[in-house]
């Protein structure tokens, strides 16, 4: 075999691993969901775990390290220079999977393998929900690194819980592994580019905090859920209201007058699986700024005041909001469906919508 | 005694004056409207549901479909919002390509409203003129991006196709050919005692009523609105150029045919200053990677376009395809004023009040 078509391969492999492992992932995903409740009380079981296999983790690492450096050398064999950044990448994904395998197999007798996977995948989930969090100003990359790594860690795991024990099986998941490595890392690259741009406050940063001081003073302090600077919209500053102060809101943002939004340029809802969004870009001709105002409403019970009274531009995006996800306005002068015929089924912009033909 | 009852009229879906399949159902008394209830969705294809499951590139033919008279502005405003979303730098050329474009698409779709709107309310010549020049457009669209409406010419980053040899001499000779015809249009109409006792004071509507229903383009600035976001929130390369936004006072179906006019009048200049500065060589297409992902968040751009402003909202996963895609058509919102104008109406003016929002059913259900 030449080296070039080494080096092919490997590349086939490392792709096809990277969709076996998003595949899984969203497995994952969804038995974490279910486990959500049990999760809580577990919580602290998986650092227990930690403390205990210390030693036995070492080990793995030492093992891992030396696995990696002769993968490194069969790397380098088959030429490349870029290819010996990915297999550092490789070998520390590697070592990873081996120590969460380790762990797993010195973990009591009673807790089944999948238990243990589902408790990791909280485990991982929840690091996930953190790094987040701590990311308000949205920073994309940032994200994306916590998403990958929380992949990576919940495809090694998801793969020890199967079957996994020749050969085939661990090279398979090391690849795994070596990917999403790899776009974290790629990740991790980028984020530091980016960074002195990060620091920089927006220009528009001084505008959000008159509108915040403008409401603070006028309708106190708990209407809003969240504020921020949407970087990825032209930097349009944007409120996120409470669910039950939105109207209110809206309304002090028309007819303020420092604030003066009396244009309503769109509005619409998303399904965002845990909740639904309603998205206004309002628009103030008397000052020339934009503000986005967005709500978050309960996927299980979909209601939210129309703000039709306030702008009556809002009467068919609501409707249609309406229609397509099944959203209901209150105080709405006419809500009917407005794409779809009357009779029809579900909601087709929900994301579990199912399509139904009395005829199939 | 004349005894007079109510009676429900049904106009559309296909009725050639709603400029597709635009529903009416009027409740009539004698000749005057007391009820008009607009009935739409039956152009509606789901646009946004398909493209949750199409990689960028392949949303934009969708994009074409929806306000075919003007398909290089609904290109624009996608890519537009993905290249906002990765902070993409667009080469000159392809900048300029695509101001020029746009521009000729606003002429075609102008004329088209133009053409139509005269054939409403009785003038049939000017139809016949309105479709010479706009074919001469469709043309030279054709010539460059390969499609007569549906163009498919701009990708994320740039656009597709480079302008064929000639193709730019033609434009700069079209303009002045234009303006020409465009001169004989106002002597043909613009000063026709007929058309002026038409029209005029027909479909009032005030600035605040205007503001309320979130009207745009044409529909705002007939009511002194000063408007455009080429002007007040520019975007591409539209402050490089010299133009002048056509403002009217009166708020009736007159001031809205003179906004207009005076529109295709600004459009030549930006297509000639456009046609004029091109770099003469150049990339067209940024460097964009294999599959475009934008980075995990959401974005709202809004452009100008000839039916007014045209937004695109995506709501990204990182993923390469759009977790949510919500287009503003400009139509869907400027149509809700029509049962408002229409109240009260005498029913002959019907066509000239719809016809005079400029609606493109394509747009209106999306």
């Amino acid at each position: 075999m030449t080296d070039e078509s080494r080096t092919d391969d490997l590349a086939e492999e490392k792709r096809k691993a990277v969709e076996e492992a998003k595949r899984k992932a969203a497995e994952l995903r969804k038995a974490r969901e279910e486990k959500k409740a049990e999760a809580d009380q577990e919580k602290e079981a998986p650092k227990e775990e930690d403390a205990d296999l210390a030693k036995k983790k070492a080990a793995a690492a030492a093992k891992a390290k030396a696995a990696a450096l002769k993968k490194k050398k069969e790397l380098e064999q088959a030429g490349g220079a870029d290819e010996k950044a990915k297999a550092a990448a490789a070998a520390r994904a590697k070592a990873e999977a081996l120590k969460k395998k380790r762990e797993k197999e010195a973990a009591p007798g009673e807790d089944t393998d999948a238990d243990l996977a589902k408790k990791k995948a909280v485990a991982a989930a929840k690091a996930k929900a953190a790094a987040l969090r701590k990311k308000k100003e949205q920073d994309p990359d940032e994200k994306a690194k916590a998403v990958a790594a929380a992949k990576a860690k919940s495809a090694a795991l998801k793969k020890k819980s199967g079957t996994g024990d020749d050969e085939k099986a661990k090279a398979v998941a090391a690849a795994k592994a070596k990917a999403k490595a790899a776009a974290a890392a790629k990740a991790k690259a980028k984020e530091k580019e980016e960074e002195p741009e990060e620091v920089k406050p927006s220009l528009n940063q001084p505008i959000l905090d008159r509108y915040l001081a403008i409401i603070r003073e006028n309708l106190g302090d708990d209407l809003l859920e969240d504020a921020y600077i949407n970087r990825l919209a032209k930097d349009v500053p944007t409120l996120v209201a409470k669910i039950d102060s939105y109207f209110k809101l809206a309304q002090f943002l028309k007819y303020n007058e420092l604030l003066a939004f009396d244009y309503l340029s769109e509005t619409h809802g998303t399904d965002f699986e845990t909740h639904m969004e309603i998205y206004n870009h309002l628009y103030s001709y008397q000052n020339n700024q934009s503000v986005a105002l967005k709500v978050k409403i309960d996927r299980e019970k979909p209601v939210i005041q129309s703000i039709t009274p306030l702008w009556t531009g809002a009467n068919w995006p609501e409707r249609e909001a309406f229609d397509l996800l099944g959203i209901v306005f209150e105080g709405h002068p006419n809500m009917t469906r407005i794409m779809m015929p009357d009779d029809w089924v579900g909601h087709p912009l929900r994301k579990d919508y199912e399509p139904y033909d009395v005829e199939v | 005694m004349i005894r007079t009852e109510e009676m429900l009229l049904n106009v559309g879906p296909q009725h050639p004056s709603t400029h597709g399949v635009f529903r009416i159902v009027l409740k009539i008394d004698g000749e005057v409207i007391k009820e008009a209830t607009p009935v739409i969705g039956y152009l509606h294809r789901g646009t946004e549901k398909i493209a949750e499951n199409l990689q960028y590139t392949q949303i934009i033919p969708y994009t074409d479909r929806m306000d075919y008279l003007a398909a290089m502005t609904n290109n624009y405003i996608l890519c537009h919002a993905v290249e906002t979303m990765m902070a993409m730098e667009l080469p000159e050329r392809a900048e300029y390509l695509r101001v020029i474009v746009m521009e000729l698409g606003r002429v075609a779709s102008h004329l088209v409203w133009f053409g139509t709107y005269l054939l409403d309310i009785g003038a049939m010549s000017p139809f016949l003129y309105a479709f010479r020049e706009r074919e001469v457009i469709i043309n030279l669209l054709n010539e460059i991006s390969g499609g007569r409406l549906t163009f498919n010419y701009m990708r994320v980053g740039g656009v597709k196709w480079d302008a064929p040899e000639g193709w730019l001499t033609k434009v700069r000779e079209f303009v002045p050919y234009m303006r020409e015809q465009l001169a004989g249009y106002h002597d043909l109409v613009t000063g026709n005692e007929i058309f002026m006792a038409r029209i005029k004071g027909v479909g009032t509507y005030s600035r605040e009523t205007a503001l309320s229903y979130s009207l745009s383009g044409a529909n705002l600035r007939c009511t002194g609105v000063d408007w455009d976001l080429r002007k007040n929130e520019p975007y591409s390369i539209y402050d490089r150029f010299n133009f002048d936004v056509p403002v009217f006072h009166e708020g009736d179906a007159l001031a809205r045919y003179k906004c207009r006019m005076g529109e295709i009048e600004e459009a030549l200049k930006i297509v000639e200053q456009a046609a004029a500065q091109i770099p003469e060589e150049g990339a067209i297409m940024a460097k964009v990677p294999r599959i475009i992902k934008p980075p995990a968040g959401e974005t709202y751009v809004r452009i100008e376009s000839p039916r007014g402003e045209i937004g695109c909202y995506i709501a990204s996963k990182g993923k390469k395809e759009p977790y949510r895609l919500k287009f503003r058509r400009p139509s869907f919102y400027n149509l809700q004023i029509l049962p408002e104008l229409l109240e009260g109406e005498n029913i002959s003016n019907l066509i000239a009040i719809l016809g005079g929002i400029d609606i493109v059913l394509g747009e209106v259900d999306g």
